[in-house]
C-alpha cells in the first residue's frame, strides 16, 4: 500500500528531531512514516482503543483519547509540532480543538478535505443533495464529519487565532499539488484538500 | 478440585518454613552496616533478599529487566515453583521468545521485603532472639520494597534498569520506582494496577486481614511458637480475595450455577456449588505455600501506598521531567484495579510530558488477567520492549 500523498506532504513540514503529537493517528501510518524518515520523537493519540492496541504493538508511543475533550490534559509547549490529518471536521469543537494545538505546540498542521471543491459544489448546485465523492463517501445521516469547511473558512479560522500560515498546499483530486502561486479563489475551487503548517504568534 | 486435603498441608506447610530460611534460590545478604532505611523510620539490618534470575546480563550490564510480583506472588517467575511443583506464575510472558525473552535480556525478579520465600519478612528469623519476627516487624511499604530492590541492584552492579515490569502489587512498585530513581530505568510497565489503593480496595483487604485475626490459631501473630498455623483464616482471606481477582462474566462462564460432583442440591452446608468447592480448593492450596503474618504485612503496604500523597497530592509531580517510557495497561473487566485508574496514571505521565503509551486489553477474565493467556497482552508487550530495546541500542 502506497503512502497517503497528504502523509507524505505532513512528513515533508517537520524539522527533523522534533517532538511530534499526532492527533486521531489511527493504524500509526503517520508516526511511522515520522520516526523512520524525520527521526522525531512521535507521540499518538487515538479514539478508537483497538486502533491504539495494533499501535503500541508496532511499538509506537500512543494513547486513547479525545481529540475534543483530552487534548487539555498536555502540557503547554509539550510538543514542537501537534498534527490533526483528516479529523478537524469530525471534532465537535473544531476551533477549541485547533487553539488546543497551538498551545500545546508552536507549529500545528492540520489536513481537512476542502467543502469548497467545484464538484462539491457543483453536486449541490445541481442535484440540491448533499454531495457524496470519492473521498467523502457518506451519507449526510451517517457521517462522522460534522463540521465541513471551505479551505477559505479554515484560512479565516486561522487569522481569528492569530495563527500565522507557513505553508500551505492543496491537492487536487489525483492527489497533486494546485500550482503555488495561484489566488485563494483558485485553491478553493481546485482543492480537493488542504494541508496547512500553522504557527502561533507570540 | 477437592476441599481441603489436611494431612498434606502440614507436610508443605513445613517446605514452606524450609523456603523462609533457606529458599531455593539466590540470596543476597545484607549486613548490619548496610540497612535498609523503612519509611516507618527503623532501620532493617541485617536482612535478605531472595531472588531469581534468567538470562544473561550483557557487557554494557544495559539488558536487565526487572520484574516485581504482585501480593501472593514470589520470586519464581519462570521456573517450576519449589514448594508446590507447578510452573512459574508468568511462564506465558517470560521466556524463550516470550515478549520479556530470557534470550536478551538479563531478568530479575526478587521476593518483596515482607514475603516469605526467602526475604526477610515476619516469618523471616529475629536476627537478636532467634525466632520469627512476627508482629515485631516493623510496617513494611511498597517503597520499602523498592528501595531494598535498587540495593540488590546495586549489589548486582547494575546502574540503569532497561526495564522494570509488574502487574497489580507488582505494578505499584513499577510506579514507585519510576518516581524514586527516574534515571534508573529506561522503561516502565505497570500493568493492572493504580497509583493509590482506593477505598473499595482496602475494605476487601481488612476484611482479608480480620478473617486471619479472627482464627483463635492466629494467636496475635504468634502461631509459631505453638506449632501452629491459622489455615482457617488465611484460606477464607484467600477465598474473599480470589473472587475479587475474578469478573462475575468469567465466573458465570466457567461456573455458572453448576453442581459439584451431585446430581442435586443436598440441602446441607457442604459445597454443592462447583463455585464453592473451587474457592475451597483456592484457599486450602494458598495456605499451603504461604504465611498468614506476612498476608497482612503486604496487604497492608498496598493500603498504604498513594504515590500522588508523596508529591503534595499532584501524581502529575512523581514524573516531573522523567525520561523513563512507560507502557500502562489494564483489563476491561478489571473491577479491582479499573480502566480508571490506569486512565488516572496516563493523564499525569502525559501532563507531565512523558513518553506514554496506553493499552485496554478486551478481555473477561478480570484482574488476574495480566497472569493469564492474553495474545493483546502479549503483542503490546512484545512491542512497547522491542521498541524502547531499539532506543536503548539492544539488538
Amino acid at each position: 500500500m502506497s503512502t497517503r500523498v497528504d502523509l507524505l506532504l505532513i512528513s515533508q513540514m517537520v524539522a527533523a528531531g522534533t517532538r511530534v503529537l499526532d492527533v486521531g493517528c489511527g493504524d500509526g501510518e503517520l508516526l511511522r512514516l515520522l520516526a523512520e524518515t524525520r527521526q522525531v520523537d512521535a507521540r499518538g493519540m487515538e479514539l478508537s482503543q483497538r486502533g491504539v492496541n495494533d499501535c503500541v504493538a508496532k511499538g509506537l508511543s500512543v494513547i486513547q483519547g479525545d481529540a475534543d475533550t483530552d487534548l487539555i490534559d498536555y502540557p503547554t509547549d509539550g510538543f514542537d509540532y501537534v498534527i490533526l490529518s483528516q479529523t478537524i471536521q469530525a471534532t465537535r469543537h473544531p476551533r477549541k480543538v485547533l487553539e488546543q494545538m497551538l498551545r500545546i505546540g508552536r507549529h500545528a498542521i492540520v489536513s481537512f478535505p476542502n467543502f469548497g471543491h467545484w464538484n462539491i459544489r457543483w453536486q449541490l448546485a445541481t442535484r440540491g443533495r448533499m454531495p457524496v465523492t470519492k473521498n467523502l463517501s457518506y451519507s449526510w445521516y451517517d457521517t462522522p464529519n460534522i463540521h465541513f469547511c471551505t479551505l477559505r473558512d479554515f484560512v479565516a479560522l486561522t487569522q481569528e487565532l492569530n495563527a500565522s500560515i507557513e505553508r500551505a498546499v492543496a491537492l487536487d483530486a489525483n492527489g497533486a499539488p494546485v500550482r503555488v502561486n495561484a489566488p485563494w479563489s483558485f485553491w478553493n475551487l481546485f482543492g480537493e484538500q488542504a494541508v496547512f503548517l500553522l504557527k502561533r504568534r507570540d | 478440585m477437592s476441599s481441603s486435603p489436611v494431612p498434606t498441608i502440614e507436610l508443605t506447610a513445613d517446605l514452606r518454613l524450609r523456603e523462609v530460611d533457606e529458599p531455593h534460590s539466590l540470596v543476597a545478604h545484607f549486613g548490619p552496616d548496610e540497612a535498609l532505611r523503612l519509611d516507618v523510620g527503623v532501620d532493617l539490618a541485617p536482612f535478605t533478599i531472595a531472588y531469581q534470575t534468567y538470562g544473561q546480563l550483557n557487557g554494557a550490564k544495559s539488558n536487565a529487566v526487572l520484574i516485581c510480583h504482585a501480593l501472593t506472588g514470589d520470586q519464581h517467575v519462570a521456573n517450576v515453583h519449589p514448594v508446590t511443583g507447578k510452573d512459574g506464575w508468568w511462564e506465558t510472558m517470560v521466556g524463550p521468545g516470550k515478549p520479556i525473552d530470557t534470550e536478551r535480556y538479563f531478568i530479575i525478579c526478587a521476593n518483596v521485603i515482607g514475603g516469605c520465600m526467602g526475604t526477610t519478612g515476619p516469618a523471616s528469623l529475629h536476627p537478636a532472639t532467634g525466632r520469627p519476627w512476627g508482629l515485631d516487624l516493623p510496617m513494611i511499604t511498597i517503597r520499602d520494597m523498592v528501595r531494598a530492590q535498587a540495593m540488590l541492584i546495586d549489589r548486582l552492579g547494575i546502574d540503569q534498569l532497561f526495564a522494570v515490569v509488574g502487574g497489580s502489587m507488582g505494578g505499584m512498585q513499577v510506579l514507585q520506582w519510576a518516581a524514586l530513581f527516574p534515571e534508573r530505568v529506561f522503561a516502565a510497565m505497570p500493568i493492572a494496577t493504580a497509583a493509590r489503593h482506593s477505598s473499595q480496595n482496602i475494605a476487601f483487604h481488612e476484611v482479608g486481614r480480620q478473617a486471619v485475626m479472627a482464627d483463635p490459631e492466629w494467636r496475635q501473630g504468634r502461631y509459631f511458637d505453638h506449632s501452629i498455623r491459622p489455615h482457617k483464616g488465611l484460606a477464607v482471606a484467600r477465598m474473599a480475595a480470589h473472587i475479587t481477582y475474578l469478573s462475575d462474566e468469567a465466573l458465570h462462564r466457567k461456573f455458572g450455577r453448576k453442581l459439584q460432583d451431585r446430581a442435586a442440591p443436598t440441602f446441607s452446608f457442604d459445597a454443592d456449588f462447583q463455585i464453592e468447592s473451587y474457592l475451597r480448593h483456592q484457599g486450602s492450596s494458598f495456605v499451603e505455600r504461604f504465611d498468614a503474618n506476612s498476608y497482612l504485612y503486604l496487604t497492608r503496604a498496598m493500603d498504604y501506598f498513594d504515590l500522588a500523597a508523596d508529591y503534595g497530592g499532584v501524581l502529575a509531580n512523581a514524573f516531573k521531567g522523567t525520561r523513563t517510557r512507560f507502557c500502562v495497561i489494564s483489563f476491561t473487566s478489571d473491577w479491582l484495579f479499573a480502566t480508571s485508574e490506569s486512565r488516572a496514571i496516563v493523564h499525569a505521565l502525559n501532563a507531565g510530558g512523558a513518553s506514554v503509551s496506553f493499552v485496554e486489553v478486551e478481555t473477561d477474565k478480570g484482574h488476574d488477567a495480566f497472569l493469564l493467556d492474553e495474545p493483546e497482552l502479549f503483542d503490546c508487550s512484545r512491542g512497547f520492549l522491542d521498541s524502547a530495546a531499539r532506543a536503548r541500542g539492544l539488538v
